[in-house]
Order: structure tokens, then sequence, then C-alpha cells
């Protein structure tokens, strides 16, 4: 599904990325002559094609489900459709209707609120601290980014108990803020990390000459490293925006089911209740996929390029 | 629609704002004499950074370690009793096990899997290659949530005699056994080995993204001098290609390790930490939530920071040769 970027010309491909610290000489860069065309043997093809099917049954299964009826979902396996597709009494569209009523529209709204924010404060910030930690000097600098780094392998459970009674002492438990905040804090260090090694990797005349000129900082930040700096900005955003979306653990306990439940809680929720059937939560599961895998295929390019550039959340 | 309203106006709010603070800030830093300006300037952009990190991270980390001596509703202090009631209790060590297991089985797999579906993709087609690339990565964009239910759809059992509309147990009773509920199987531990599926399902994509890059870098003389010196293909594999792509597979193996020690969705939607398949992070939410013991809670968080230390420390050192080498 990653496939097809949407703009044609430099197909994103995961594995085209360039590794980081590219070495000039002597690699095999994708599309260059000898890479590997029709060297495969049968057997690695077979074996190719199998680990793919694999990989795409489980998730064709909950698709094929979601746009039958509760009375075919439930009488016959998904995969009976290859020998029936034509036998339209089983095809519906209402199991998408029925979600978004029992509270997934609801949700689909409630997560864009939380996302949006926890995706785009915390990039602007992050990026005064990067510029910071790469070009200017000043006292334990190396030690605070060490303590970042090291801050980005350690697992956001941490921080849980303490800020449930924090948001409960500022009454934010149950508000949108409670969510996107403890996510904007989570999502710090890695942001910070992608953008000082992109930032580290500029061209450090460009700003050397800013300065003589007698730019300030402010200026040169502003002018120049900001917009040389949009793929890691964005490599981040793609990032954090799949990581707030798909997140279960934070939105359940800070905000949980009810009016402001999020698109995850609120499908965990339906798989609890059985008695509703499949086709209802198939249908529910798929609308709380849309987003993340459109913005997951459309961009995708530089959530790889964040990817190779070693990227480690906790 | 007022919640997206109330979105749009944090977002204006909180980038406006955090902009204004610099402003000011950077303001006042350049009325100070020029040598302290100087000095000052660099705080100025980083401090909200790093207010937002001790405030979301270090501090309720420290709070976490003080709360794991109190008693659940943080009111008393009980010493150690939280961690022996834990660590003494059969149910802790079960989870303990699992996670264990985990540990073990996953991060090996999918580091595997990733590098021979990396290796093999790429001696098809440019088109093959990204067509199967494209596939295994599907999953990454989904969310735990998504993926369990995926999962429970396939692990899926209705009573014998009744048509079977889970795929796994379609062809269990096609080969003529009855249908089994799968995620109730605890024997040799066969539900959380079905559990693990899932998430190496979903990881793999990323494993195999960093590590084709990886074995895309790999300098072609090397390969070549190797295949002149009369080697196979496969001492070329373990010789030459591994060995110089062990940095990322180094790297691919942490990063899901830290993923399974903090997996939580996934367990939590399919089973809950029912029939023995409960693991660390699960057992966490359930202390802190249903049970309500944030005493107990914090405790596991504190010896889920212990095993996570030696990779902290592995993270750092990684990090200085990388600066030192740059």
């Amino acid at each position: 599904m990653t496939t097809t970027g949407t703009t044609p010309p430099p197909t994103p491909v995961p594995g085209e990325v360039k590794p980081r610290r590219a070495m000039p000489r002597g690699r095999r860069g994708a599309g260059a002559p000898g890479a590997g065309t029709g060297r495969a043997s049968p057997v690695v093809r077979i074996v190719l094609l199998l680990i793919c099917f694999l990989w795409l049954v489980p998730t064709i299964g909950i698709i094929v489900t979601s746009f039958r009826t509760a009375d075919a979902a439930l009488s016959s396996g998904w995969w009976t459709v290859i020998t029936s597709p034509l036998d339209f009494t089983q095809w519906t569209i209402t199991n998408y209707r029925q979600a978004w009523d029992a509270g997934m529209g609801n949700s689909f709204l409630n997560s864009f609120a939380v996302t949006l924010p926890a995706t785009i404060i915390p990039i602007m910030i992050a990026a005064f601290a990067a510029y910071a930690f790469t070009f200017m000097e000043f006292p334990f600098r190396d030690t605070l980014f060490v303590v970042i780094v090291a801050l980005l392998v350690v697992p956001n459970q941490v921080a849980l108990v303490p800020l449930l009674r924090l948001y409960t002492d500022f009454n934010l438990t149950g508000q949108f803020a409670a969510v996107y905040l403890a996510h904007i804090g989570f999502g710090m260090p890695l942001a910070i990390y992608i953008l000082r090694n992109y930032m580290s990797t500029l061209p450090k005349a460009v700003i050397e000459s800013a300065k003589i000129d007698g730019a300030s900082h402010f200026k040169t930040f502003w002018r120049l490293i900001v917009p040389m700096s949009v793929p890691a900005l964005a490599s981040f955003a793609i990032f954090q925006f799949l990581w707030v979306w798909n997140d279960l653990l934070i939105a359940l306990l800070y905000l949980g089911p009810g009016d402001k439940a999020v698109v995850t809680v609120t499908v965990a929720g339906l798989v609890g209740q059985q008695n509703q059937g499949w086709q209802l939560l198939t249908a529910g599961a798929i609308l709380s996929m849309v987003v993340p895998v459109a913005v997951f295929i459309a961009l995708q390019r530089y959530f790889v390029r964040g990817l190779t550039a070693g990227s480690v959340k906790g | 629609m007022i919640r997206v309203i109330n979105a749009l106006l944090a977002i204006i709010g909180g980038v406006g704002g955090a902009l204004l603070l610099y402003w000011i800030l950077n303001k006042l830093a350049e009325m100070l004499p020029q040598k302290w300006e100087e000095r000052v300037k660099p705080w100025v952009f980083i401090l909200p950074a790093l207010a937002a990190i001790s405030l979301f991270l270090i501090y309720p980390a420290v709070r976490t370690i003080v709360l794991s001596f109190a008693n659940s509703t943080s009111t008393a202090w009980v010493g150690l009793e939280n961690y022996t009631d834990l660590l003494g209790s059969r149910d802790f060590q079960i989870t303990l096990g699992n996670t264990l297991l985990w540990i073990a089985v996953v991060p090996a797999v999918v580091v595997a899997l990733g590098l021979g579906v990396a290796v093999l993709a790429d001696r098809l087609g440019a088109q093959g290659e990204k067509l199967t690339k494209s596939t295994i990565f599907l999953p990454m964009a989904i969310s735990g949530v998504g993926a369990a239910t995926i999962w429970r759809f396939v692990y899926e059992a209705r009573p014998a005699g009744e048509p079977q509309i889970g795929i796994q147990n379609a062809v269990w009773t096609a080969l003529g056994f009855d249908p089994v509920a799968w995620l109730t199987v605890d024997t040799l531990r066969f539900n959380s080995f079905l559990l693990m599926i899932v998430v190496i399902w979903a990881q793999v994509g990323f494993s195999m993204v960093l590590l084709s890059a990886a074995v895309k870098g790999v300098p072609v003389d090397t390969l070549e001098a190797a295949r002149i010196d009369g080697a196979n293909e496969r001492q070329i594999f373990f010789r030459v290609t591994v060995p110089q792509i062990w940095g990322t597979v180094i790297t691919v193996f942490i990063t899901v390790l830290i993923t399974v020690l903090k997996a939580f969705d996934i367990v939590f939607v399919m089973t809950n930490g029912n029939f023995n398949t409960d693991i660390i992070a699960v057992r966490f939410f359930n202390e802190l939530f249903r049970n309500g013991d944030n005493g107990r809670a914090a405790a596991i968080v504190v010896m889920l920071m212990i095993a996570v230390i030696p990779v902290v420390a592995y993270q750092v050192r990684h990090f200085r040769a990388e600066e030192a080498a740059r």
C-alpha cells in the first residue's frame, strides 16, 4: 500500500532512500546499472510472493467483510466472495453508515482535535531548540543533548501515573488538551533529535555568511534554517501524526470512552461488544485507518527519510 | 465542529503564543549588553523545549520512582511492599515470563524476516521490489487497535458445525479438526505466540526498510572482491554483507525491543492479558486504570525503567561514537 507516491517523478520507494551519510564512491544506488534486475531465481520469487500473500490476506479479510451484510458476514467466510462476487445481495455500505453513527463519526472529529495540535505545536518549539543545539555555543550543550538522546528510548509509561494526578489537580482529565499536551512533551525528544541531526548536515558556510552580513540568530533561523529544514520538519510531522492518531494508551487514560473518545478508543470499545457483529467492527476499524493510511501513502518519502535518519521513539 | 475549531484555536494559540514568547524573550535578550546577550540567547531558544521535556518526562519519571514506594492512593509510604507483592505473586511472575518470551522472540524474528525480505527483494526488478516492499510496509500505518481487529478476525472461532468465518479455523476445520478458540490456548504459550505474530506482522516493514537501505549501501567492490576470491553467495552474505550492516541490525533490534517492552494495544485489545497472555505494559494499565493502584503501577514502570537502562547506555555510547565520526 505504501507504493504510490502522489508526485510521479521521484517515486518514493522505501528502499530508495540514501543512507544518511552516504559515501559517494562505490555505492549501488537504486536504479543504478546492475541493481539486481532478474537475478531472482524462481524459488526466490515464489517465497516473496507467498510472504506478500500472507501479509495481505488478513487485511483483505476485514476490507471484504466491512462491505458485506450482517447475514452474509456471519454465515460464510469472506473468502467465499471469490466464487460469488456478483451475488449483490451480500454487498452493502450500511455497515459504514452504522459504524459512523455508532460513534465513529464523533470520534473522527475528536481524533483530529487531539492529533492536529499534538503534531503542529511541537514542531516550532523543537526547531528553535534544535537550532540552538546545532549553531550556538552554551554550557552543558552536549550534556543536555545526550539527555535528549537517552530519553528517546525511555518508554512513555514512566510519565503516566504522575501526569494523571497532575491533570486531576488541574481539572484537565477528560479534556483534549490533556492528551495533546502529553504528546507534545513525549514527542519533543524525537523532534529535537531529528531536526538537530538534519540541521547539522546543512552547510555551515551559509550560516557563517549570514552572520557576517549581520543577521541575528533569530533572523538566520527564520529566513535560512527553517526553510532549509522543511524535509526534516515534514518527517517529524508525519511520525508524530501517525503516532498520535494511532495511540490508544494515552487517549484511553486521559480521555477515555464516551463523548470525547478518539477513533482508537471507539474501535477498541467495538471489539468488546461482540454482539455488534464483525461487519460493524470491521467497518469501524477501516474508518479508523483511512486517515493515517492516506497520510502515510501521500507522504511516505518523508516518513522513510525519518526512519533511516535512525530515529527511535520510546 | 466546535471541537475542530477548538483544535485549530489551540494550534493558533499554541504556535502563536510560543512565537510571541520567543519574540519577546529574544527582544529582551537583545537589550542586554553584547556579552550577556550571547550568553542568554541559546537559553531563550531551548527553554520552551526543555520546559516541555522536564514537565512531561523528567519530573513525572522522578515522581513515578517516588510513588512506587507509596500505597495505592499515594497517601502513605509502604517501603518496598509494591515490589515484593508484585514479584511474589504468581500472576505477575507469569506476566514477567511472558514479557521475557516476547523479548526473546520478537526482535530477533523481526530482524531476520526484515533482512530476508530486503535481500531477496533486492534481486527482483525495480517494479517487483517496490511492490513487495510496499506490501510488507503497509501495516506500519495501521494502529495497534486496527492490527488487533484484523488478527482477531483471523483467529475468530465459531462453534463446531457452524460455518467458520475466521480464516485460521476455516483451514483447520477443512483439514478435519474441530474448531479451536486459538487465543485461549495457553499450552506452551501458544496464544502468546499468536499475539507475537501480530506485532511481527506490524514491525517487519520497518526492519525491512532500514536494512534494505543498509544492504544497498554496502560498497559493490567488497562484494566483487569476495566473488573473485571464489566465495559463494551465502558466504558473501554472512561474511561480507552482514558485518557491514551490523550497526543497522543493532539499531533495528533495539527499536523493536523497546516497542515490545511498551507494547500495549495489541494484547490489550486481543486478550486484555487473559488466558496467561499478560505482558508488563498491559499489567501496568490494568493496575493503574482498573485497580486504581498508583503504587503498583508505578512499581511496574520502575522495573521497566531498570530494564531499559542498558539500552539507554548503548544508545548514548552509539550516539557519542557517531558524533565523533562526524
